[in-house]
């Protein structure tokens, strides 16, 4: 592997109020790549990805995180946004009244620019990202994430991403509560995003099925709020069978 | 517009104001001369002139309400305001003959420019007067009368005289008095039986000079099986001293008759703003009103409905914004009179920097009045901490049958939604008026799509310089 990463974090430390919740993260992505993060509940998963988008709630207290040469923690949420970090919510939040018709291409216009979100070029992405996620014309005019199952809400973050394309887009357990067609379609998502492409992906996940679809580059380990071990797709299926106690005993093994 | 007057005027984008020309212009203060001069200098017959002096009479003698905000009320000084005022000596069918200035005034507005488009007809009323007044033809040969309201008593003087004063008597509270006592301009409108006015027709209040008080009347009777959509617009220029808005509309549905009144008050900051509005639905007859209050220093208005004939139905939505030094006193009056009848109410509030809004709602179901329903909503949202938001619902309800249902919330936006939006490239003023415009959607998406982009708008910018 050669050239500068996509993403590149170092030593990340972020806490809430007094607890710390990070404890010195390390990761490199390069871009076209596809990273998993494991680890059990509580464990940090979450609150990493929403530093890495900016949540104000989270304060860092160390470390760095560089987006293709920019320093990410100086940027606001919308910045990062418009920087190319995109963010599918483990509870995507609705915004009563507001179409989700218009919310895409708002945001895609936000994001991308004006131009992107006008034409035909963005009605047929539209239609086609609908197509492929099952979901029907009427969908947008419902108001965002008001109402919708758990697995709409899913799928409406994939939408998003796909419309977005973002340079790094995290998925935060996008997998949990979405049927096995679902799971496929997530996957498939992922794959035309990032494949081929100089964008990456970070996938926040418990479950193994998504990532035989996906076929990470690289998988990673996260307990209490550090990457302790990291690894091949082969990891996910040690996982499966050992367990997360097996990690906790290699790695004190190793110190 | 200089820099000065740009810096009072602040966000508020209509807050300019025109060198004042006027033809005629009345000393300040009330008396029951000033009450007989309006009324001589528009010709009018003796009834009316009995009428305005009883008004004002009533007016004297009533005391100032004991509720909504008593104490911005006393602050209103009736001896520093203008009560009648004329820029334009004729009602001009053609804006090329409206004076330049205020013809200007109503361009910036985009006014002529939705008539093109968009609307059966408008009136523009500048001051105490209407300075320009256009039907679209083909609704006046059928029979459709729509007339600035001087107009209307000079032209129609027996229609008048039926109805005037049959929905809101002079002596309903202090203010409705007072508008009786003065009144000048507004709209007048009739709808022959089955008549369907399409596209809505328009009026469009702008006070331009300063301590200036407004004082339309307005009446729409809506003969049987017809329908007609009004809407109303009004802005002024943002002074230090304060302006008084007091209008009186009355409704008449007759069976079958479909009224729908829109509006959305976009006062500057300085003007108060205390209304009344009322209408009567007979049989089968329907009245809306959908009701935007953004700006003012104090609205104190409750559109009211009364549900006379059987099977009649109310639909009443309003929406208040309140940002710093605002107080929006506004509600709903609905009055279940026959049986079979309906109504439905939603109110929703938004408060910020330290804004006032207030719901004061009310609904009464008659004894002989079988098989009502009632449904009321009242939402609040609170951007800060310093706002507030009080809500006062009453519900008389003398017949067991009726069902009635009520739901009130008061919420904050949340962090987390904020974040949300953020994380989908957007500012968190752009956030924020993407909250606040899907929790008005219930009242935009009523209006014509031109006013609802305009309050879309209206509602960003007022977002704007919000956060920190
Ligand atoms: N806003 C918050 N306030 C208090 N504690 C928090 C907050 N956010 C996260 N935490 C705590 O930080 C820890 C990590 O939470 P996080 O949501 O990152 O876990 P996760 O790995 O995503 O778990 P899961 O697999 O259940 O989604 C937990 O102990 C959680 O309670
Ligand atoms: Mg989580």
């Amino acid at each position: 592997m050669s050239g500068s990463p996509l993403l590149k974090i170092d030593g990340l430390k972020a806490s809430i109020g007094d607890i710390e919740i990070l404890k010195g993260i390390d990761l490199e992505i390069m871009p076209g790549e596809v990273h998993a993060v494991m680890g059990r509940n509580g464990s940090g998963k979450s609150t990493t990805a929403h530093v890495l988008m900016g949540h104000p709630d989270y304060e860092v207290t160390d470390g760095t995180v560089d987006l293709e040469g920019n320093d990410l923690l100086e940027m606001e949420a919308y910045e990062r946004a418009r920087a190319g970090i995109f963010l599918s919510f483990q509870y995507p939040h609705s915004v009563p009244g507001l179409q989700v018709g218009n919310f895409l291409r708002r945001s895609v216009a936000a994001i991308r620019g004006e131009e992107e979100a006008k034409g035909s070029e963005f009605r047929n992405q539209l239609k086609q990202g609908m197509e492929q996620l099952g979901l029907d014309r009427s969908f947008l005019s419902r108001y965002v994430n008001d109402g919708f199952s758990g697995g709409e809400k899913k799928r409406f973050e994939i939408l998003q991403m796909m419309l977005i394309k973002p340079k790094l887009a995290i998925l935060d357990e996008t997998d949990s509560g979405l049927d096995i067609d679902g799971i496929r379609t997530v996957a498939e998502g992922v794959d035309a995003a990032i494949r081929g492409t100089q964008s990456a992906a970070l996938i926040i996940t418990h479950y193994n099925r998504i990532l035989e679809h996906v076929k990470p580059d690289k998988i990673h380990v996260l307990i209490d709020g550090k990457i302790v071990m990291s690894g091949g797709p082969e990891l996910a299926n040690q996982l499966e069978e050992k367990g997360y106690d097996w990690v906790e005993k290699e790695v004190s093994g190793n110190e | 517009m200089s820099d000065d007057a740009r810096s009072a005027v602040g966000d508020y984008k209509a807050g300019w104001h025109d060198p004042e020309n006027a033809t005629i212009r009345f000393d300040f203060g009330l008396s029951e001369q000033v009450v007989r001069d309006i009324s001589e200098l528009k010709n009018e017959p003796e009834w009316m002139t009995e009428i305005r002096v009883k008004a004002f009479h009533h007016f004297n003698e009533r005391p100032m309400p004991t509720w909504g905000n008593m104490h911005l009320l006393e602050e209103i000084d009736f001896d520093k305001v203008c009560y009648y005022l004329r820029s334009s000596d004729a009602t001009e069918k053609n804006w090329d003959d409206v004076p330049e200035d205020i013809r200007n005034t109503f361009d910036r507005l985009g006014i002529p420019e939705a008539e093109q488009k968009w609307l059966s007809g408008v009136t523009a009323q500048y001051e105490s007067e209407a300075v320009y007044h256009s039907i679209r033809e083909d609704l006046e040969e059928q029979g459709v009368i729509f007339l600035d309201m001087d107009s209307g008593l000079r032209e129609y003087e027996a229609l008048v005289k039926e109805y005037f004063c049959s929905v809101v008597p002079f002596s309903d509270n202090k203010f409705s008095a007072l508008n009786t006592a003065v009144w000048s301009g507004g709209s007048f409108i009739y709808v022959p039986s089955g008549v369907h006015v399409e596209m809505p027709v328009q009026a469009y209040f702008r006070i331009n000079a300063k301590n200036m008080g407004q004082f339309e009347r307005t009446l729409i009777i809506a003969d049987e099986g017809s329908s007609i959509h009004y809407v109303e617009g009004c802005t002024a220029p943002t002074y230090s001293t304060d302006s008084l808005h007091s209008a009186v509309v009355e409704l008449i549905a007759l069976p079958g008759a479909h009224i729908r009144y829109s509006t959305v008050q976009n006062w500057s900051a300085n003007v108060y703003n205390l209304v009344t509005k009322r209408g009567i639905a007979h049989e089968n007859a329907t009245i809306e009103w959908i009701d935007g209050n953004i700006g003012s220093k104090l609205t104190m208005k409750y559109p009211a409905v009364i549900l006379k004939g059987e099977g009649a139905h109310a639909e009443v939505i309003s929406v208040a914004y309140s940002g710093k030094g605002q107080h929006q006193d506004a509600g709903v009056k609905i009055h279940h009179l026959a049986s079979n009848t309906t109504s439905k109410i939603l109110s929703k509030s938004i408060s910020k920097n330290g804004g006032r809004g207030s719901y004061r709602g009310m609904v009464t179901v008659s004894p002989k009045a079988e098989n009502c329903k009632v449904n009321v909503v009242c939402d609040a949202l609170l951007l800060d901490e310093e706002s507030r938001s009080d809500t006062y619902p009453t519900m008389e309800v003398r017949n067991s049958g009726a069902r009635c249902e009520h739901e009130a919330s008061v919420s904050k936006v949340s962090d987390d939604q904020l974040f949300y939006l953020m994380s989908r490239g957007h500012s968190e003023e752009e956030s924020l008026a993407l909250i606040v415009n899907g929790f008005f959607e219930p009242f935009t998406r009523e209006l014509p799509m031109e006013y609802a982009v305009e309050l879309n708008q209206l509602m960003a910018l007022e977002m704007e310089g919000s956060i920190g």
